[in-house]
């Protein structure tokens, strides 16, 4: 990206004025996803059935553990990378944008931190 | 919106497979950002929060059909719970949907499947595979 002409100045930016940081971290996210999610569906499958006892006495083991706090991580980070392409493609007016941005924010990260708790409490027994 | 000429838009263009894959990857990842991270999250809060949450979670996303009442307003408690079901099942299906999909994308990232014949090959079977992983996977669920 230049900036000596006119075009040059523009050239290589998107409607969000940036891109190749968030374009790789959709990229490494993405491969975190596939490895985790694809974890998490043999698991499923693995399991005796998926009721309480099953599902509980598995997700409190460490290792399954640490899986799972990876895949909300790695998921909802994808996630807020995804909607935020979203948002930019189809809320025009800036103030929206911003407004829509922010939720997701908000969204992204708290959803992440409850499904973190969720599973530490469990692992840690306090629950 | 600008008041300039704008690039010809989704009504010129003949339907294609890789437009139909480029679409489906949207959707489904934002169906899967949207209603799977929040049913993921009601299950992980359910099982930590004991055996009768977990089973008010199983009874909502996954109830017995043969048990659905269909009485006065429990009709739409029923209706709920089929939808959720459906719900479920689309969320297994968008999840290998964008799974193939977002391979397709790792190809064409490392610049390789450009070659018309050889996009339309893959924009073809990635569809097509993530309705068999789909078909598979919930084979062996229910008869494991």
């Amino acid at each position: 990206m230049g900036n000596g002409t006119s075009i040059g100045r523009v050239r290589g930016l998107g409607p969000a004025h940036e891109g190749a940081h968030h374009w790789l971290l959709q990229r490494f996210t993405a491969v975190g996803n596939l490895l985790l999610v694809l974890w998490f569906v043999v698991s499923l499958l693995l399991l005796p059935d998926l009721g309480y006892g099953a599902v509980r006495s598995w997700l409190s083991q460490p290792v399954p553990a640490i899986a799972m706090v990876l895949l909300i991580i790695s998921t909802f980070w994808h996630a807020r990378l995804g909607l935020q392409v979203l948002a930019e493609d189809y809320v025009h007016t800036p103030g929206n944008k911003f407004a829509v941005l922010l939720l997701l924010n908000l969204a992204a990260i708290g959803g992440g931190a409850f499904g973190v708790f969720c599973i530490v409490r469990l692992a840690l027994g306090a629950a | 919106m600008a008041e300039r000429p704008l690039s010809p838009h989704l009504q010129i263009w003949k339907w294609g497979p890789h437009m139909l894959v480029s679409i489906l990857h949207r959707i489904t990842g934002d169906g899967l950002a949207l209603a799977g991270l929040g049913i993921l999250l009601w299950w992980l809060g359910a099982l930590v929060s004991g055996p009768e949450a977990y089973a008010s979670f199983s009874g909502w996303v996954w109830a017995d059909l043969g048990t659905l009442s269909w009485g006065g307003a429990a009709i739409i408690v029923s209706l709920i719970k089929i939808v959720l079901k459906l719900v479920i099942i689309g969320l297994s299906w968008s999840f290998f949907t964008h799974m193939c999909s977002g391979l397709r994308h790792f190809v064409l990232d490392i610049g390789a499947g450009y070659e018309l014949d050889l996009n339309r090959v893959w924009s073809i079977a990635s569809p097509i595979i993530a309705i068999l992983l789909t078909a598979g996977f919930w084979a062996l669920l229910i008869y494991r």
